[in-house]
């Protein structure tokens, strides 16, 4: 790989032992790749801190030192090295608990007490404490064509798609890399002809609300994997889906595929046309998306669906914005959540700041339900105890809980889950 | 006359390194988050070709990963667990494979000028010598073999 001069001087220890191991992990990474050269980034999205019993022990193993435990898992370092600042704005995304609910969530206090040491650790160094999986709700939204190192399949897609910037799906040891050195390698869709649509999905029918562009998005997640599709519609797209929708609809295409980036033809900044996205090249394929591939992903998403009694309904996945915590108190104002069923709803801090002060915090705590930060049921696996059926307005959680926890999922819209919270009962069919 | 010579194949190295041992082979990419148990190097999820199987010590034939981005911590966590496969074979390039790769510190490489999972059966002993680019296959069935 050719380094620059600047790169050869962190290479060569220039900038102390940290900065020198994460561009020999660079080095390895990028070969590993068959990457020429490296890009310089100012953009990191990465899981620093710590929230596992294992990492607790490994640190205490290490003398207790959070630089060792940064070395290890962050850098791919045998040896500890003091970690210097970060040389980049460094975002931090979601974790495995809310530290606010520990017990809800069913985590002892001295791994709560070791997560604080390792989030002191991290923002000491100059990581934003966003805890989220959507940091482009809270202040970190990259310009089109900037290069980023970001982590989190589902802002991957969103940062690629949507605004235009340039992101491989990397990993905790290649984003602590990042975060010291200002480099990742230049390989992936860092590059133009990578960005480029290979799948044409023509519309048969309108997709309208976020349940639909749900729908949308995890059928062809499942029908071309990793590769990258090109919404296209005749009649033209209709109404311009907007931040929950297209949160929504990444997030489903990269949980069924493993789509990074996809284009909507006449919306997104890189397929302001048909032809545009597909620049110049002939599709792979072409698919149809008509009322009988609607229903069908419906059927495969619900799959799991069996009881209709239902003890936990989970809001937010990714992190709900505002708008949705809007609708949600909209919905369950006046009304209760059913004694044997909880709704827990997840959102970023910053967001949920925002709840509090507008009062939707208020009207969903007294109606029973709650608003939770940092987390969510797929990485924490914290359900409420007892529960056999979940009720999610997420397809990416549909596919995941009941994989990851053998529950029973139905999806739905968000009206339906307030009312499953509420009757304890799923009630909601294809609309 | 019996075939005493291993079956080779060249490829590029990914990770460097030599290692042998026993062939774990699938057809099915795999997860890292959600998709593996790193305490034992055990594939869990769910309708997975090898779920309930370990990885732990064996040539990993496989076409490549998918799934979170988890992908290198999980296999980085294998290797402090001391269930990491001895060495990765696979066909597909992506950053969560390059990536998971080179922190599991095991020999590993691509772009093979055969497909491996035509080549490599489950149980076949395969010596992979990725500084040299080069991996022998010694099939099961056949006299001579090592166990």
């Amino acid at each position: 790989m050719h380094l620059s001069d600047e790169e050869k001087a962190m290479y060569d220890g220039r900038d102390g032992p940290a900065v020198q191991k994460a561009m020999d992990l660079l080095m390895r990474y990028g070969e590993a790749l068959g990457a020429e050269r490296l890009v310089e980034t100012r953009n990191v999205c990465a899981t620093i801190t710590s929230t596992t019993p294992f990492q607790r022990d490994f640190a205490l193993a290490k003398g207790g030192g959070m630089d060792a435990v940064f070395s290890e898992f962050s850098l791919d370092s045998q040896e500890t090295v003091e970690i210097p600042k970060f040389k980049v704005f460094t975002s931090h995304l979601q974790l495995g608990f809310d530290p606010g609910q520990p017990e809800r969530m069913g985590v002892s206090e001295e791994i709560v007490q070791f997560y604080n040491k390792s989030e002191r650790h991290a923002a000491g160094l100059g990581a934003q404490i966003m805890n989220t999986c959507t940091p482009y709700q809270v202040g970190n939204i990259p310009t089109r064509g900037e290069h980023c190192a970001w982590m989190e399949s589902s802002a991957v897609v969103y940062c690629n798609s949507v605004l235009g910037a340039r992101t491989n799906t990397e990993g905790r040891e290649s984003t602590g890399a990042a975060m010291l050195t200002g480099r990742i390698p230049y390989w992936g869709y860092h590059l133009d002809e990578n960005r480029r649509a290979t799948h044409v999905v023509e519309l048969d029918v309108e997709v309208e609300s976020v349940q639909d562009w749900g729908l949308l998005g995890y059928y062809i997640g499942e029908h071309v994997q990793e590769r990258v599709p090109v919404v296209h519609s005749k009649r033209g797209i209709g109404r311009v889906p907007n931040l929950p929708r297209l949160k929504h609809f990444g997030a489903a295409a990269s949980s069924s595929g493993g789509v990074e980036m996809y284009h909507i033809a006449g919306i997104t900044p890189e397929a302001l046309t048909l032809e545009q996205a597909l620049g110049g090249r002939a599709p792979v394929e072409v698919l149809r998306y008509g009322e009988a591939e609607r229903r069908a992903t419906y059927e495969k998403i619900n799959a799991t669906g069996k009881d209709a009694e239902v003890q936990y309904v989970m809001l937010g996945c990714p992190h709900y914005t505002i708008e949705q915590i809007w609708e949600a108190a909209q919905l369950i104002e006046g009304r209760k959540v059913h004694p044997d069923c909880e709704l827990w709803i997840f959102t970023p801090r910053a967001i949920k700041s925002l709840a509090d002060r507008n009062g939707y915090t208020k009207i969903i705590e007294d109606a029973g339900g709650i608003l939770m930060t940092d987390s969510c049921s797929a990485m924490s696996r914290a359900v409420p105890k007892g529960t056999r059926t979940v009720a999610l307005d997420s397809a990416k959680q549909a596919h995941y809980l009941p994989a990851i926890l053998g529950v029973q999922a139905w999806f739905g819209s968000t009206a339906e889950c307030v009312d499953a919270a509420c009757t304890g009962r799923w009630n909601g069919g294809m609309q | 006359m019996h075939n005493i010579f291993p079956l080779v194949i060249r490829g590029r190295k990914v990770v460097g390194g030599i290692a042998e041992g026993e062939a774990l082979v699938t057809r099915d990419r795999i997860s890292g988050w959600g998709g593996i148990d790193p305490r034992t190097g055990t594939v869990i999820e769910t309708r997975h070709e090898l779920r309930g199987q370990s990885f732990a010590g064996k040539v990993l034939v496989f076409p490549g990963a998918k799934g979170s981005s988890g992908w290198s911590a999980m296999f980085h966590m294998t290797r402090l667990m001391n269930s990491a496969p001895a060495a990765f074979l696979f066909n597909e390039m992506t950053t969560k494979m390059a990536l998971g790769a080179v922190v599991t510190h095991a020999p590993s490489m691509t772009d093979f000028e055969r497909d491996p999972l035509e080549c490599i059966a489950t149980g076949d002993w395969v010596r992979v010598d990725a500084d040299r680019g080069v991996i022998e296959i010694t099939k099961k069935n056949k006299p001579g073999d090592r166990p």
